[in-house]
């Protein structure tokens, strides 16, 4: 299980509206390396690792990503929360406004969304990363 | 946010973030004496860090609400991401 802690990781600071940088940043939350992948993929794969102490970090790392993905989402949230439509426009983020306003969502820097297919998650783990 | 709670919001964020890369460290490092006797130090300043901010400013988590209010404070704003530094 988890227990939630009302506060990030790291400290964000945001000065400003700036939804062409939320457009590139969004990627870490959402994209094929973003925070999201990298938690699902350790925290998954820790299920059938070999040894325990492999068990253990992954338990670890991948509750860290989690962490780190309200970090980028935290970042993410606050470029777009008061950015003018013409701003969203001009960024390119007019398709993902349509679809989700201005909420965080999990795409890529292209606005492709989160694809788990591919993740390398094995039975035995070490004939992939040998 | 008011400068003091910031002030102790930051130093607890110091402190976690050490414990876990200390945590990290360990998990590979386990026999690493210096590295147990650092963690278990953050640990104890954590904690109490932790136990002045709740007491101050709110709960960090459900379970750090102080006892015997007349309140349940865990949900009220703002929330981590609608705070910035």
């Amino acid at each position: 299980m988890w227990i939630y802690e009302r506060k990030l990781e790291y400290p964000v600071r945001v000065s400003g509206p700036n939804p062409k940088l939320a457009k590139v940043i969004i990627t870490q939350y959402g994209g094929p390396d973003g925070e999201l992948a990298a938690s699902l993929r350790y925290l998954t794969q820790r299920y059938s690792m070999p040894t325990s102490q492999a068990k253990g970090l992954l338990t670890d790392i991948g509750t860290e990503e989690l962490a780190h993905m309200e970090i980028v989402a935290s970042i993410v949230y606050n470029l777009i929360k008061d950015a003018p439509i013409a701003q969203i426009k001009a960024a390119g983020l007019d398709g993902y406004y349509a679809d989700h306003d201005r909420s965080v969502y999990f795409v890529n820097g292209d606005g492709v969304p989160l694809d788990c297919f591919l993740y390398p998650i094995q039975g035995r783990p070490y004939y992939r990363f040998a | 946010m008011d400068p003091n709670q910031q002030a102790l919001l930051l130093e607890i964020m110091e402190l976690e973030f050490t414990a876990i890369d200390l945590n990290l460290f360990l998990d590979t490092h386990p026999d690493e004496k210096r590295a147990l006797v650092l963690f278990d130090q953050i640990n104890q300043e954590l904690t109490m860090a932790v136990e002045r901010y709740e007491q101050m400013y709110g709960p960090l988590t459900a379970s750090g609400q102080v006892p015997g209010r007349d309140h349940w404070d865990w949900v009220e704003g703002p929330w981590p991401w609608e705070q910035t530094f």
